[in-house]
Parts: structure tokens; sequence; C-alpha cells
């Protein structure tokens, strides 16, 4: 089980909004590149958001580029899920290869500032602020392993390539 | 029952009869990175405990987007990547050999491939009928250790264009109307497959501008049939031997068919912060433009500088108006010499800057002042791409994008021509 605040964001946030190209020149220097996490979104963001929260995003989360840049400094800030109406191709991918879970649900029932638990294992997001329940999509098996294993990296050490399941 | 594109180049890459909605673990033909992903894919690389790529020749890595550099971080992340280069015997393309994706186009891609890129405009040699995505930098690090990937095999689009393009209408006109058909999320995983006489008779500069701009519908590929198009192609870039045809089957499943009148469309723009947000360019006539971005991997082959050079050949450009000109490669930038494009658009006022990424991604070579407007052929407008979240730009054609330096404000390029 999850728990954090809702920290709402709109349609189509790019990931030039999650970490923008201006600032290519510290993508060698995490730490200082996660300071700036969504910032031309909501400049306040990276001050506010806690250990444990959640972004919570309308459709099309995290268009663009492939930079997984984008996903990594959203993990590093804390937070411990994306929620999301729907999400680009790329951002889905990279952010499970770095552990981030992404989960696909009516974020239109959420409100900015909400206490969210989540529950990976049933599927459910429980909105404790408005006691709204929402389930979110499956993630594909092959997905979930890499998840499980805490990311891309860490699941190629253990399995030494990629397991399909049957 | 028949196959897409995308379903017969996963399937023989995989082994396997590739559906749509199967997982397939495919051999890849090319693995690429670029300098502003590469430094976390090559670090990835390593820390997943590998030294070498499971092929070295079929690994490439591009200095372009910030090339030359302009800081000294991003300096030394090229050291790095020169550095990782000469460890691993990957292929290097330094400053000033052009964009990733024209590279790769010109030099590389053969019909038939499957191509993984750190870089989301890994979709461009789709016009070249190779199944090329783009990814991020961990899957790009494991597809260079591994020589494979895992895919979702994608459901596809058909895109069916029949009618020729009106005077002052470019392969960039049907993108932008297309992608203002789908959105911008409309094709989210989807395979968009370009077939229909109109696409046919393309050549192969416009496939590729077509093809570079599928991912701004989400799409995970754009893919052109194999044909005779890509044969002359091949042929010219003495890569003939490389050729062979792939057509989809007639019996093929789509998830949808779109049909399109390419002779009813005219010059389009895409406005401000979305690619989908499309208008022709005549409704937005008066909007004033402070600089004109002519080039990139979208638009800045030999035919865009051709075009845009007929425009504003004996001309010059508004004097409140920079137009800067990033050719896509170091190729193109001297074929345009020898066809003295070059000596047009300098003597129109423009600023030449090194073939490569240039002021697309906002990195440097031309950032927007606050409150400034640019006109970009370039693939994105979203809000803080050219380095500020306080500029504006508008995407569309060469020859838009040429009338507009004339005018100094957007410009239907039919009134010029």
């Amino acid at each position: 089980m999850i728990k954090g605040k809702a920290h709402k964001f709109g349609d189509d946030i790019s990931t030039d909004l999650i970490v923008p190209g201006r600032l290519a020149h510290l993508r060698s220097n995490l730490p200082e590149l996660a300071k700036h996490v969504l910032e031309d979104a909501d400049p306040t963001f990276a001050g506010r958001v806690k250990p444990g929260d959640f972004v919570v995003a309308g459709k099309n989360f995290g268009m663009g580029s492939s930079r997984e840049h984008a996903p990594l400094v959203i993990k590093m800030a804390g937070v411990s899920a994306v929620l999301a109406r729907s999400v680009a191709r790329i951002f889905f991918r990279n952010a499970i290869n770095q552990g981030l879970p992404i989960l696909i649900c009516d974020t239109s029932r959420i409100s900015n500032g909400d206490e969210l638990e989540v529950d990976m294992a049933r599927g459910m997001v429980n909105d404790i602020t408005s006691g709204v329940e929402l389930s979110f999509g499956k993630i594909p098996p092959v997905m979930m392993a890499i998840l499980g294993s805490g990311g891309l990296i860490p699941y190629i050490q253990k399995y030494k390539g990629f397991q399909l399941p049957d | 029952m028949g196959k897409t594109l995308a379903e017969k180049i996963l399937s023989q890459k995989s082994g396997q009869d590739a559906r749509a909605g199967d997982i397939v673990i495919a051999r890849v033909d090319l693995v690429f990175l670029q300098d502003t992903t590469g430094p976390l894919t090559a670090r990835q690389f390593q820390a997943t405990g590998f030294q070498k790529p499971a092929n070295p020749k079929a690994c490439r890595i591009f200095i372009d987007h910030a090339a030359p550099s302009p800081s000294r971080e991003l300096a030394d992340d090229h050291i790095f990547l020169r550095h990782f280069a000469r460890e691993t015997g990957c292929g290097l393309s330094d400053v000033g050999e052009g964009v990733c994706h024209q590279l790769v186009a010109e030099l590389w891609a053969n019909p038939g491939d499957v191509i993984v890129g750190a870089d989301s405009h890994t979709v461009t040699a789709g016009g070249v009928g190779a199944f090329a995505t783009g990814m991020g930098s961990s899957d790009v690090a494991i597809a260079m250790a591994l020589g494979q990937t895992w895919f979702r095999v994608p459901e596809t689009f058909k895109i069916a264009g029949e009618g020729d393009m009106a005077r002052g209408v470019t392969a960039k006109d049907i993108i932008l109307y297309l992608i203002g058909q789908l959105g911008a999320d409309g094709a989210t995983y989807k395979s968009l497959e370009f077939v229909g006489s109109a696409f046919s008779k393309m050549n192969m500069e416009g496939r590729l501008t077509i093809a570079n701009m599928a991912i701004e519908a989400g799409a995970k590929v754009g893919l052109f049939p194999s044909d005779r198009v890509t044969r002359d192609f091949l042929k010219a870039g003495g890569r003939g031997a490389r050729y062979q045809p792939i057509q989809p089957d007639a019996d093929a499943t789509y998830e949808r068919v779109v049909e399109v009148d390419i002779s009813r469309l005219e010059p389009m723009v895409a406005r401000p912060h979305t690619v989908d947000n499309v208008v022709p360019a005549r409704e937005l006539k008066g909007t004033r433009i402070e600089q004109v971005l002519l080039g990139t991997c979208t638009n800045g082959r030999l035919g865009d500088l051709a075009l845009a050079a007929s425009i504003l050949k004996g001309k010059k450009c508004h004097p409140e108006t920079r137009l800067v000109v990033a050719p896509a490669s170091r190729a193109v930038f001297k074929a345009a010499i020898e066809a003295g494009y070059i000596t047009d658009l300098l003597d129109a006022g423009a600023a030449i800057v090194t073939a490569g990424c240039g002021p697309c991604l906002g990195l440097h070579q031309g950032a927007l002042g606050k409150g400034e407007s640019c006109l970009s052929t370039s693939n994105r407008n979203f809000k803080g791409r050219m380095g500020n979240p306080e500029g504006f730009i508008y995407l569309a054609s060469p020859a838009t994008a040429a009338a507009t330096a004339l005018r100094g404000e957007i410009t239907d390029p039919r009134e010029v021509i």
C-alpha cells in the first residue's frame, strides 16, 4: 500500500515541461537536474512534493521526446507513482524501466491535494479525501516483471535477458 | 490472414508469426544514441555490467544535439561519449556530420530493418521501410548489449492518400493535416502505414518528413512500403544491394483506415503549444514572427533548402525577422552550397548554423526571447521547446517558412510563389 498526496497537472504534459531541453547541460548531474522537475508546468512543484506523493495528470502524460530523464527526475523527487488518463508510449516504457509505476485511471475524479492510497496488488486507488475508489488498468506481464525487479537494469542483471511469459 | 508492414517486419526479425497485440523479442539491425540521451544510455550499459555490445558494428553514437557544444558540461558529455565509442567499438558521428535521423536514412537504414534509437524521432527511417522507433536510455542500452529487444506488435492505422498535391503544398502540410485530424495522442502505440497513390509517388525526402512526425500523433512507427522510390534512393546512396520490396498484404487487418484526398489540402500551420493545433496558414495571416527556423530532421534536406531558396532568391528577409538555417547533414549542406541555395539564402539575410539539431530543442543557436514567436519547419511546438516557456512556436513547411521570412508575418506561400 502506497500513501501520499495528489499533485494535479493537466493534459499533454510534455517531456519538455518535465525536464526541458534548455537544461540538457545538467543531464550528467542528476541531483541538480532533479531540482527542476516539472518546473515549466508548475514552478512550485519541486518545493512542495513529499516522498510518497503522486503526480496526477490528464491525457497523454509524457508526450514528446524519449529522454528517460523525465521519469527519472519524477522518481528522484520521491513520487511513488504517476496516475494519468493516458500516457505517451515512450514515457510509459521509460517509467517502468526506471521502476516508476504508471497507473491509468479516470483522474478527473481526483482533486489537487487529495490524500490517496494505492493498492498495487488489487489495482485500486482509494481517494481518502473524497471517498472515491478507482481501478487502474493492468500493466502487461513483461512490464510487471521489470517493475517488480525495480527497473530494467536490475531485471536484466537478474535474468540475463528478456523472459516472456507463455 | 494477411499482415501489415509492422507485422511482416517483426515476424521476420522475431522468427515467429507476429500479430498485433503479441509481445515478441526481435533482433535489432541498428541501435543508436545521441549526445543528450547518450550519456545516460552509456551509464546504464555500464551499470548493468556489460563491456561490449552484442554487435558493435550495429551501434552508433551521434554528437548532433549540442554540436558544437554550447557549454562545458555538454563538452564533457561529448568527451565521455567519444571515449565510450572507442572502448566499445561503436561507430561515432561527431560535430558537424549532421542529425542522427538524417544520417541513419542517408547511410544505414534498409527496408525491413529494425532500428531503435535513444531519440523519439527515430521513426524517421520508416520512410525507407525500416521498423524504426524511439526508446529511452535503459531500453537502448540493453538493445545494444543483447542485440535484441522486446516489442508489443502494434495495431495499424492505414493512411490512404490519393490525389496530387496542389501548388504550394508539401509533405509537411500533409502530415500536419493528419496530426490535426488524429490528435496528438490519436495514434498512441499504433503503426501508421502510408499507402495510396499520393504516397507511392512521393519522393524519399517527403516520406522521411512524414515518417519523422508519426510520433507527434503518438505512433510507435510510421511506415512506408518499400518500392521503386526506395530502390532508387538506396541505389543513389550506393546501397542498391540492400533493397528488398515490402508491401502490406491486401487482406491485412487494420484498426482504422483514414482516407485523405491530398488534392484538397492547403498549406497548414500547427499553432502553439501542441502539434495537433492545426489550421490553414491563411487563417494566421498577420501573426508577427521574430524568428524563422528552416532545417532539422523534419525539413532540413536538400529539397527543403531548394524550395526555400527558390522563394527567397533575389529578395530580402523582413528586417524584423531573422532566418536561421540548420541543414540536416553535412552532405546536404555541401550539396546546397554547390547548388547555390546557401548563397541565395545568405543573400536574403539568413544565418546558417552547423548541420545538426540546432535550435529545435532549445539548447543553443536560436533560443527565443520572452514573448517572441518562431515559425519553424521542425516537428515540435511544445511550451518551452525552444529554450523559453515564454516563447511561441508555429510549425509549417519550408515554403511557408520562406514566405513568412519575407513578410515578417505568417504567410501562405501561395501568395509569393
